[in-house]
């Protein structure tokens, strides 16, 4: 009775040793659902969801604490995404955060006096200039964020909507035009 | 005889080649002007190198090559640039891409060219000289030929030279190989010395007698060693590369493999001729042989100069009124052009003139009943009728798991649907929503990059302030300890040694400021010192007028409104 009680107790303590020690040696850092979240989303460090940037906003979803769907850019994609990753319910977009076609900024160099503040605002550096230098986009890695609008002190901001053209041109999903054929 | 093998699946449409196959190739007419797109080739789009107005020769390089998988691009005939601007091109999208305009002034004046041979140049030197002639696969994929002729981690064993030409209603390479045999065999002879290959074989559809009897004629004429002309079953689509490959050598080249790595590489029948005419004679791709046919009065083959206007080639064929389309390419694979306006690009092998009564728009499309039938036609051994469930369903990770990307889209599957499904048209859209995909993922990660790289950087520059900081103040510090300052400012001189550091910037701070103040103060201005009366009343009169602004901008204030200009 005894020696079964203590063979009992030996075994407790020698498996809380072990996953003791694992839980020491293999402790994950960080969360990696926040990761997983991140990588949904689409980057563009816009802030419009209340955060500063795409990763605080993941930490915010994974915490529980942030909705699904306050990230306009992502699209309504973004969030089918997001509620598939998280095995939670589909939230439509609330009023006014509906997504806006894509864009990048574009300074209008005749007006820009060289203040570096959007500069200082560009989430992902994708500014050019210097003090009293004219200031330029490198329009490839503009994210469209639009922070860099409400800084500059002479408006020389605005945003031009991204058209479509041959490189970026897709195949339609395939529809079969409606013909009326009798007047009712 | 050599043994033959078989490709899976295969249809069996109508051919329609012997409308276009009675007369001659006839040179075109000279066009009231050329539109040349700078993008006609696989690759970067080329630079413009001309200015408008400038009057250019017939096979001046316009457009050079940029970067490493690009073409030139040339003035088809001599003339004036007229306009370099967005025009509508041959692209199923119906959007505009630069293009040069060129006005021709009927003189058809060459600029000085001349050939090299081919045996006494070394092989780099001819790819140059192939990309500098604006040389691109002329099958309808268009990839540029010096990229394609040489391979420096497989050995090349085999030369396919491509003249199945399995498409129905198209013609160009038959009646290339029927004319031009020898300048065909000769340019296969300089690909086969550039990829140093054993074999040349010569694959031809077995419905093309008269072009298999030329060439195997001309092999024996000019005594090509390595080379044999092969006679392969009319079977479409035959004159895909890998089905090619598959049928004349047995060497199934397997998903996401180039048939490099097997040993094998394909060039089409056009674009071992114009291999020949780029390196004999120096002559760069300016025309091609173009089919037209379907809904014309006299369906003939055409050499083009690339530029001519769509309208003015299918009129010398006779186009009847009742046309609705042109068809660019096959009825198999070819696409709608958006205008009868574009110009003939170096992809443009035939011109369908479509009308309702030659085919008939297709049945509304059925719901698909699994019969897969399309899964029997696939020469790609995919299974249709997944893809385009998973393609309809938006689930494109699905579609690239059951190897979408390996889809031809040759439409053996649309052909036979008894549903009348358009299954290409749904492949087509889910390649293009996976590219968009992948375009997207890549500027967020590239974005997500830099946003993490500038945070790293704010947080550096922050660190290494304060630590510049914290050294000036104890150098202040030290200098100040070792010598003790002769007339010592008495805020200074009262702070204690060890006073902490907000302390000591505080006070440097405040010194810096009445510093700047005493300055100001002896800086008095130059300009009120000898003035006239007149002067003097002008000043006075502007004083009364800041003072009595400010008075009103005071009461404005008290009424809580900002001071506002008249015009406010």
């Amino acid at each position: 009775m005894i020696s079964a009680l203590w063979v009992m107790v030996g075994i407790s303590l020698l498996l809380g040793a072990v996953l003791g020690f694992s839980a020491i040696k293999f402790k994950v850092e960080g969360n990696p659902l926040v990761e997983k979240i991140d990588a949904v989303l689409p980057q563009t460090q816009c802030g419009q969801c209340g955060y500063p940037g795409c990763k605080p906003y993941a930490e915010a979803i994974a915490k529980g604490e942030a909705g699904i769907n306050k990230c306009p850019p992502g699209g309504d994609e973004g969030i089918h995404k997001l509620a598939d990753l998280l095995g939670v319910e589909y939230v439509p977009f609330g009023e006014g955060t509906a997504p806006k076609p894509k864009a990048v900024a574009f300074i209008d160099e005749q007006t820009c006096i060289g203040c570096t503040l959007c500069l200082q605002a560009c989430p992902v550096d994708a500014i050019v200039g210097a003090a009293k230098q004219m200031h330029t986009i490198i329009a490839a890695e503009c994210t469209g964020c639009e922070l860099c609008i409400a800084p500059c002190p002479v408006d020389c901001i605005s945003m031009l909507p991204l058209g479509e053209d041959i490189s970026s041109w897709k195949w339609q999903y395939p529809t079969i035009p409606l013909v009326q054929v009798a007047a009712q | 005889m050599r043994p033959l093998f078989k490709f899976h699946g295969g249809v069996h449409p109508p051919t329609h080649k012997a409308e276009s196959t009675g007369r001659p190739i006839a040179q075109a007419a000279l066009p009231s002007k050329l539109v040349i797109p700078l993008h006609q080739h696989v690759g970067n789009r080329a630079v413009p190198v001309v200015q408008v107005g400038e009057r250019v020769l017939k096979g001046q390089v316009i457009g050079r090559p940029e970067g490493r998988l690009s073409s030139a691009v040339h003035a088809s005939t001599s003339g004036t640039v007229s306009a370099i601007d967005m025009q509508l091109v041959a692209h199923q999208s119906g959007l505009p891409d630069l293009c040069i305009t060129l006005i021709p002034d009927g003189k058809d004046e060459w600029i000085a060219h001349s050939g090299v041979d081919y045996r006494q140049t070394a092989h780099t030197d001819l790819r140059h000289l192939l990309r500098q002639a604006g040389v691109v696969g002329l099958g309808g994929a268009v990839f540029p030929s010096d990229m394609k002729s040489y391979s420096h981690k497989h050995q090349i064993r085999t030369l396919v030279i491509n003249g199945a030409e399995c498409e129905p209603y198209i013609t160009c390479d038959d009646m290339l190989m029927r004319e031009r045999a020898g300048d065909i065999l000769r340019g296969a002879e300089v690909l086969r010395e550039l990829l140093y290959a054993e074999e040349v074989l010569i694959g031809i559809e077995d419905n093309k007698p008269e072009a298999i009897a030329a060439m195997q004629q001309a092999v024996l004429e000019d005594k090509h060693a390595h080379m044999e002309v092969i006679a392969v079953p009319t079977l479409y689509p035959g004159g895909g590369a890998k089905q090619l490959i598959r049928v004349l050598t047995g060497i199934e080249v397997a998903a996401g493999v180039r048939s490099t790595e097997m040993g094998v590489q394909c060039f089409n029948v056009a674009t071992a001729y114009c291999v020949w005419r780029a390196i004999a004679f120096g002559e760069p791709l300016l025309s091609r042989i173009v089919t037209v046919t379907g809904n014309v009065e006299h369906a003939q083959n055409f050499e083009v100069l690339l530029g001519t206007p769509v309208d003015e080639l299918v009129a010398q064929a006779g186009s009847k009124p009742d046309t609705e389309r042109h068809i660019m390419g096959g009825p198999m694979m070819g696409v709608d052009l958006p205008s009868g306006s574009v110009g003939v690009t170096k992809a443009t092998n035939c011109i369908i003139e479509a009308s309702s009564r030659l085919f008939p728009p297709p049945p509304p499309a059925l719901p698909c009943i699994r019969c897969t039938r399309c899964a029997d036609v696939c020469p790609a051994e995919l299974q249709p009728q997944d893809l385009y469930w998973f393609a309809k369903a938006r689930d494109f990770g699905k579609a690239q798991e059951y190897h979408l990307f390996d889809c031809i889209e040759c439409g053996a599957c649309a052909y036979v649907c008894p549903s009348h499904i358009p299954l290409v048209q749904y492949y087509r859209f889910a390649k293009s929503e996976i590219w968009q995909r992948e375009r997207e993922a890549q500027a967020a990660e590239l974005a997500r990059e830099r946003h993490e790289f500038r945070l790293m950087r704010i947080e550096r520059e922050k660190q290494e302030k304060a630590e510049r900081l914290a050294q000036k103040e104890k150098a202040a510090l030290a200098a100040k300890a070792s010598a003790p300052a002769p007339n010592p400012e008495p805020a200074i001189a009262a702070a204690p040694a060890t006073a902490d550091p907000d302390d000591t910037l505080q006070m440097r701070i405040d010194a810096a400021v009445a510093r700047a103040k005493e300055q100001a103060a002896a800086a008095q201005p130059k300009n009120t010192d000898a003035l006239t009366a007149e002067q003097q009343a002008e000043i006075d009169a502007i004083e009364a007028r800041r003072a009595k602004i400010r008075e009103m901008a005071a009461h404005a204030g008290a009424d809580d409104e900002p001071p506002k200009s008249n015009q406010g």
